[in-house]
């Protein structure tokens, strides 16, 4: 019987100013491997400068059933958007 | 490195037609499909069969290549090759994680590939001969990897599009390097020429094979076109391979081995002589001269590492235990 | 020409344990591991590159990184014989790696005030890839050391069978000592203590225990290697051998 290891996601930052972006996942028994594995695996062309590795197991995850009932609803809220609103072109940039 | 046509797959899905037109719908407003997302058996089975195979190519393909890089002749080419086998395994890696995410673990995938019940690239059943075939893999059959994995960037499988957008950015170095070695050699003494030639002559044909059977042939084509896991036929891309290929060929003064190859005017392109079918499905049910020593040499590294694996499972174990217990 | 002799012994460390982890290129225990050893491998094999093309050009006959590589016998060879014990298994990779960069690192941290200006370039890069595999090599060695009952045995032979190539690591050459006193390469001898610390740090949460070697195992510097380097060096050089002054 194959015991499984545990899968990771990785997320990396490639600068200082920019947020960690999901690169990939991979295999590693504890937090630690994890860490050099994505070193190892995920950057090799000098990806980036910072690396967070989370358990797959420890993201909570929106249902694609509810997708409709979570994002459509805001597609009526125009009145949220800088576009909704008109202001004078003398008026300058606003 | 390397994707085939897909060998195998079953395509069959019994959801109603209401449910099935609803997705193909969305695949032909070039949605991507997410892993949660509702998607037809048929659709699943078809992308955890390919993606595996996929990846069991990176896989299998780390070794024929694996084979020269203690005898690679300099130090620079030393470390390339180093590189490029370790990035097979990178691709390997992402693809397998893709698969994952479709419900199926990468230990059940190996299994699959050591028992012999997944299938691979039929091109890594070749063995490597000299230091020339170096060059050909990374010229022929990084460059026909390429042509299938470009449009496999578009799939319409998101996770397997992200995996496959990385290993083409990755990949560009893969197909240069090869041309380069073959390059230099059809440039060097004439024994280097003759190395260069007698390797085009073994890996030209099983390259070609690459791309699956003809399209006529192809069982499961119209389908995964229609799905969009797919995005160009067979003979397509066998057609985009040949024309790019044969003046590269030309450039280093090596002969395509195939008499019946002439540049057709009127479809722009070059026609070939005929592909030995028999030999290709001879290679993918497991019998190509290297099918064994591979499956063998992954069975040993897969059974020899169990204990490694293992123990960082157990030490992980403890280290929890050691964390609540301080806590 | 004790500096070129002194920069050939160590690119030849760095060259040779670079090729045997290679040599696991496709075989690893694990998928993550095929692409970690690589990385070890490819960094050393760099290492090795600057070193040999550094030591060219000092000589003056010439010779480029591929003659110095590939046109030497086992008896010029001057590595360490740890560099150049066979893989065995994972347990001894590990280990063999752990024991060569906890050397390595003090040695490139003191290289950086060398009077040489390419040595310090190698260890302004090589200090910071030694101190990457202290911490691979090194949290295997802990996984391995207290993790199941086989991986704790196996990790024991790994202790048991390199220790007696520790000392030569810390020995110089006439060569190197010519080149220390000059100021270009750092003292051997003087990093024994870092190197301790090291290795009982890692050691003590690997549950190993650093035994005392009878006999220290020493010659390579010498060129009186193993009968395992010949055959390495065999397969490296066959094919460069095979076509005198041919391009590759």
């Amino acid at each position: 019987m194959t015991a499984t290891t545990p899968l990771w996601e990785v997320f990396i930052r490639p600068r200082n100013g920019l947020a960690h972006k999901h690169v990939g996942s991979l295999h590693a028994a504890d937090e630690v491997m994890a860490l050099q594995a994505a070193r190892d695996v995920y950057t090799r062309r000098g990806e980036g400068n910072s690396i967070w590795v989370v358990p797959s197991a420890a993201i909570t995850a929106s249902d694609p059933d509810q997708t409709a009932e979570n994002f459509e609803p805001t597609a009526d809220k125009i009145y949220r958007h800088p576009t909704f609103y008109e202001i004078p072109d003398e008026v300058g940039h606003m | 490195m390397y994707s085939q046509g897909l060998i195998g797959a079953d395509n069959r899905t019994e959801e109603t037609p209401e449910f099935l037109a609803r997705f193909q719908k969305r695949i032909d407003a070039e949605e991507k499909i997410e892993p949660k997302d509702e998607m037809p058996e048929g659709y699943r089975r078809t992308l955890v069969r390919q993606i595996g195979q996929h990846a069991h190519s990176e896989i299998v393909g780390m070794l024929p290549e694996g084979n020269w890089i203690t005898r690679a002749p300099s130090l620079r080419r030393k470390a390339a090759l180093l590189a490029k086998v370790q990035d097979e395994g990178g691709h390997g890696l992402y693809l397998y994680s893709a698969a994952e995410t479709l419900g199926v673990s990468r230990e059940e995938m190996t299994e699959e590939l050591l028992s012999g019940k997944a299938k691979y690239s039929s091109i890594f059943n070749y063995p490597t001969l000299s230091w020339a075939d170096m060059g050909t893999i990374g010229w022929l059959v990084d460059g026909a990897a390429i042509m299938n994995q470009i449009p496999l960037c578009r799939c319409s499988f998101g996770p397997y599009a992200r995996a496959m957008i990385r290993v083409c950015k990755e990949e560009s170095f893969h197909q240069r390097q090869g041309y380069e070695i073959v390059m230099t050699l059809a440039q060097g003494t004439p024994e280097q020429k003759v190395m260069a030639q007698d390797s085009l002559n073994r890996w030209w044909w099983p390259s070609l094979m690459m791309f699956g059977p003809h399209d006529a042939d192809s069982q499961h084509s119209d389908q995964s076109m229609a799905w969009k896991i797919k995005r160009f036929t067979n003979d397509e891309l066998r057609q985009k391979f040949i024309d790019a290929t044969v003046p590269q060929a030309e450039y280093l003064g090596l002969t395509i081995p195939d008499p019946d190859l002439t540049w057709n005017e009127e479809k722009g392109g070059y026609d070939h002589g005929p592909i030995d079918w028999d030999e290709f499905w001879r290679v993918v049910k497991g019998h190509g001269p290297m099918a064994k020593d591979r499956i063998k040499a992954r069975k040993k590294a897969w059974d020899d590492g169990a204990w490694v694996r293992e123990a960082a499972l157990a030490h992980a174990e403890k280290r929890r235990a050691r964390k609540i217990a301080a806590e | 020409m004790a500096v070129f002799d002194a920069l050939l012994e160590l690119a030849d460390d760095h060259l040779i344990l670079g090729h045997r982890l290679s040599e696991w290129c496709g075989h690893a225990p694990m998928l993550e591991e095929d692409l970690a050893m690589p990385n070890m491998g490819l960094d050393l094999i760099g290492t090795a590159r600057t070193l040999y093309d550094h030591a060219g050009k000092l000589e003056g006959k010439g010779r480029s990184e591929d003659d110095l590589a590939y046109l030497r016998g086992e008896r010029e060879y001057r590595n360490c014989l740890l560099v150049e014990r066979p893989n065995e298994d994972f347990a001894h990779t590990m280990l063999r790696q752990f024991y060569f960069a906890a050397f390595m690192r003090p040695y490139w941290l003191a290289a950086l005030n060398s009077t040489d200006e390419v040595v310090r370039g190698v260890a302004g890069k090589a200090e910071k890839e030694m101190a990457y595999h202290i911490r691979h090599a090194g949290e295997w060695v802990i996984r391995l050391g207290d993790g199941t009952e086989e991986s704790a045995a196996r990790i024991r032979d790994a202790v048991e069978a390199l220790h007696i190539y520790v000392d030569e690591l810390f020995d110089s050459s006439d060569a190197a000592q010519e080149a220390e006193a000059a100021g270009l390469l750092p003292v051997r001898a003087d990093l024994r203590a870092t190197w301790d610390r090291t290795v009982a740090e890692v050691f003590a949460e690997a549950l190993l225990e650093q035994p005392t070697a009878a006999y220290a195992q020493r010659g390579g510097r010498q060129g009186i290697h193993n009968e395992t380097l010949g055959h390495l060096l065999a397969e490296m050089q066959v094919v460069h051998r095979a076509h005198p002054g041919a391009r590759w």
